[in-house]
């Protein structure tokens, strides 16, 4: 299972975002975006989902184009986004955020009950309007809520943004979790820590172009390509 | 007659005119709530919804009860199908941008408006009531179909709440509108959603005119008070917010219907227009409508 990006370019109006930006990522492997702000990482997570259009390029999964697919119909070949800043569905409540990542491709009970045991806070929440839970809990929804779909491919975009360490530990151990399941998952993140302990490949992001993508293993002690294209204090 | 009889007279006239018309300001709440486009043709679907309504029922011979029944069911279903094929044709066309939907909704109004005139003509046309009974208070017997009215709207809105809070597709329409984007990454789909909720804006809007039209005689220009009014009736109960739409519905019908008996109905239309000026810089969010984060 592999789900292959291939030389995208989108742009909003007339400015061109993305550049010939390819990335590609196997079943049970962590490929982590590194990128500064504007890069256009959240873009291309957009571009994958079909919420985005490019303009040339090709984007599939295990053969099926998805480049021209209807936004819609994305998330049923089983490809579950966990967007920038949550977006829960803020005036619902948590079970119904649930329901709809279930009514996705029509997961039922087993699958509900699956994911309430990775986040067992939202069980105590389920009545409680979404808007109103803490930071940390609204990610674990935002989660939960993708893992609804049984993803076979899971696009999390900056999970760790604000959230205390302790949060931050849960929400990695999660991906742990779901890469040894098999799932292939894309992770943007700003920092480098929040990458390191996770990731099998990093692609690093500048200006819509994907300059580099390395193992993991050529990061530990040599933090020269994070200061290159993420900048230096990381 | 004493006062408080008159009173009471006043306020069952009321009554009636806000059971209508939170039925058509529904229609025209949920399409600015979910599509966040605001409808300026909605009254031609009301018209419409009338004009079909005698219609269907004079196509119809026998009992007028089954011509009332046959419109009804017909009517409704008629306008909903001419909304969607102005949704596919027009508003998809134009990705639903704000103003120029309410360019392009301006122009749907004198089309209908239009064709009514071709087919339907200028004359004010009657539909018998399906039930002829009158209610015999102690101070005045009162038409039995005008509390039917009442009582068939006040089912519809309850069916309506029904539907968005207890459904399936009510928690797709309601997760369209807090969030379009991340509802299609969530494989709703939303243009459809849209044109279901144009259509059942629509018909809404048909319903309650067909509810109507045996008081109120059918005419190719009756569309533009309805208009008027679920605009007021929506900017009061806040943009968007489904109950705000129907209590304030039930404000300005009421206080319509009171001031209209004792003292003219101009004198209404101008305090509910004064209304909604104050609600606006006083309130710009409505009575129960949640300021924007
Ligand atoms: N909806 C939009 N309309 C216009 N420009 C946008 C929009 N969204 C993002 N951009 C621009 O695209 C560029 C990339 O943004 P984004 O993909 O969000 O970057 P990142 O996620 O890497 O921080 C930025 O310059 C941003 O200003
Ligand atoms: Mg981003």
């Amino acid at each position: 299972m592999v789900l292959e990006v291939r030389d995208i370019n989108t742009s909003y109006g007339d400015v061109q975002i993305l550049r010939d930006l390819s990335l590609k990522v196997e079943a049970g492997e962590v490929l982590c975006m590194l990128g500064r702000n504007g890069a256009g990482k959240t873009t291309a997570l957009k571009a994958i989902m079909g919420l985005v259009r490019p303009r040339s390029g090709s984007i599939s999964l295990d053969g099926v184009e998805l480049t021209a697919m209807p936004a819609h119909k994305v998330p049923k070949q089983g490809i579950a986004y966990v967007p920038q800043g949550r977006r829960l569905f803020s005036e619902l409540s948590v079970a119904e955020n649930i329901e709809i990542g279930l009514m996705a491709r029509g997961k039922g009970r087993d699958t509900r009950d699956r994911v309430l045991n990775l986040f067992p806070v939202l069980n105590e929440r389920m009545k409680q309007r979404s808007g109103t839970l803490s930071g940390g809990e609204q990610q674990m929804l935002a989660m939960a809520r993708a893992l609804c779909l049984e993803p076979k491919v899971l696009l999390l975009d900056e999970p760790t943004e604000g959230l205390m360490p302790s949060m931050i530990a849960a929400i990695r151990d999660s991906v742990t979790e779901l890469r040894a399941q098999g799932v292939a998952i894309i992770l943007v993140e700003q920092r480098v820590d929040a990458v390191l302990p996770v990731a099998d490949r990093v692609a690093f992001i500048e200006n819509g172009r994907t300059r580099d993508t390395v193992d993991v293993e050529t990061l530990h002690g040599d933090l020269s390509l994070v200061h290159k294209y993420v900048g230096v204090g990381h | 007659m004493d006062f408080g009889p008159y009173l009471f007279l006043a306020v069952l006239e009321g009554t009636v005119t806000a059971a209508v018309l939170a039925l058509t300001a529904l229609g025209l709440s949920l399409v600015f709530g979910v599509m966040r486009i605001v409808n300026v043709a909605h009254g031609e679907f009301f018209m419409l919804g009338a004009v079909l309504a005698w219609w269907f029922s004079s196509m119809v011979s026998g009992s007028p009860a089954i011509g009332f029944l046959v419109a009804i069911v017909m009517a409704p279903l008629v306008v909903g199908a001419i909304a969607v094929l102005c949704e596919r044709t027009v508003l998809k066309r134009i990705n639903y941008d704000p103003e120029a939907t309410i360019v392009a909704t301006i122009g749907i109004l004198y089309i209908i408006q239009q064709l009514a005139l071709t087919f339907y003509g200028a004359d004010a046309r009657p539909v018998q009531a399906p039930v002829n009974f009158r209610v015999v208070f102690p101070w005045f017997g009162y038409s039995g179909y005008k509390l039917v009215v009442i009582a068939a709207s006040a089912v519809l809105l309850l069916a309506t709440w029904f539907v968005l809070t207890r459904t399936r597709f009510g928690l797709i329409m309601r997760a369209t509108q807090f969030d379009s984007e991340t509802a299609q990454a969530f494989a709703i789909p939303v243009d459809r959603v849209y044109a279901v909720v144009f259509a059942i804006g629509a018909m809404l809007a048909a319903t309650a005119a067909v509810l109507i039209v045996p008081i109120q005689q059918a005419h190719y220009l009756m569309g533009g008070d309805p208009l008027l009014l679920s605009f007021i009736v929506v900017i009061i109960g806040g943009l968007g917010s489904i109950f705000g739409t129907v209590v304030a519905a039930i404000i300005i019908g009421i206080s319509d219907g009171v001031i209209s008996v004792f003292f003219t109905p101009t004198l209404a239309k101008i305090l509910a227009t004064l209304l909604v000026a104050l609600v606006l810089v006083l309130r710009p969010q409505g009575l129960f409508g949640k300021t924007p984060r």
